[in-house]
């Protein structure tokens, strides 16, 4: 078997949280991956306490008293607000994997389109589709409580 | 069975699409049920977690196809993305190894779980309902 080759992180834990002097691109990759990483934490948990329904209203109700306070209003808050900005986001990032917002290559001539610049217009429509979502879910969560 | 990292990817992205659509719509009869006016999925009161509005929905076959794949296709995401993560610290062999399994026996177990909830739900709340 052939030795795998492999690259020293050097950066570590830094590299993902710190973007530096990149776009705003690359800060919304650092927000992409804390929210997926708590929507996937709050999908495993979700997954056991909603098991419930199956046997009956007794246990249902109790399962959700279990996670019923003001902690868990805001944490509810906090997915659908991870959710909205993780889709919007991800629907941007999927249109660029497919090379759909990236734009034709063309040859460089002075002032340079960069394929960012060809997304951002895209991005800005996605980001203000994410925060009316998310005071849309204020509104509804807090509302009702 | 290696299947290599671009099928893998393929289905990530795959999976993403399944639940902008199915978790979208999760999502707005949960949380913003209120503002949207879906009071047609929570027939029984504003709020959707309470019981009659639980087994309303559960005992519908659509849903149940609907909680299973967004299952699936969240697992899948939510996990194979998590180990992308982890990967990117460059971990050695084996703690690959131990990470892939974990993340398959975690995967596998909570998909069967919530199957079983998704199907047994639907028989419990159509006995209760009739």
């Amino acid at each position: 078997m052939p030795e795998k080759r492999t690259y020293p992180n050097r950066l570590g834990l830094n590299g993902w949280v710190f973007g530096g002097r990149w776009g705003v691109e690359r800060y919304l990759f650092i927000l992409h991956r804390l929210t997926g990483l708590g929507l996937i934490t709050y999908l495993l948990m979700h997954i056991v306490v909603t098991a419930s329904r199956a046997l009956g209203a007794e246990w249902w109700d109790r399962s959700i008293g279990a996670v019923t306070g003001p902690i868990f209003t805001f944490g509810e808050f906090l997915v659908v607000a991870g959710f909205a900005f993780h889709a919007a986001n991800g629907l941007r990032l999927v249109l660029i994997e497919m090379g759909w917002l990236t734009g034709k290559a063309e040859e460089p001539i002075y002032p340079y389109k960069t394929s960012l610049n060809v997304q951002r217009p895209f991005m800005i429509v996605m980001m203000a589709l994410a925060a009316v979502l998310i005071v849309m879910g204020g509104v509804d969560i807090f509302a009702a409580h | 069975m290696r299947m290599p990292h671009t099928k893998l990817w393929s289905w990530h992205i795959i999976a993403s699409v399944v639940l902008l659509v199915l978790l979208g719509l999760h999502i707005a009869i949960m949380h913003l049920n209120d503002i949207l006016n879906l009071a047609g999925f929570n027939p029984y009161g504003a709020n959707p977690i309470d019981w009659e509005n639980v087994a309303f929905r559960t005992k519908q076959l659509s849903f149940t196809i609907i909680y299973i794949l967004v299952l699936a296709a969240g697992l899948f995401h939510g996990l194979y993305g998590t180990q992308t993560i982890l990967f990117e610290l460059n971990p050695s062999p084996r703690v690959r190894n131990w990470i892939t399994g974990l993340f398959l026996i975690m995967g596998i177990g909570l998909l069967v779980l919530g199957t079983w909830a998704a199907i047994a739900g639907r028989t419990t709340a159509l006995a209760l309902t009739r």
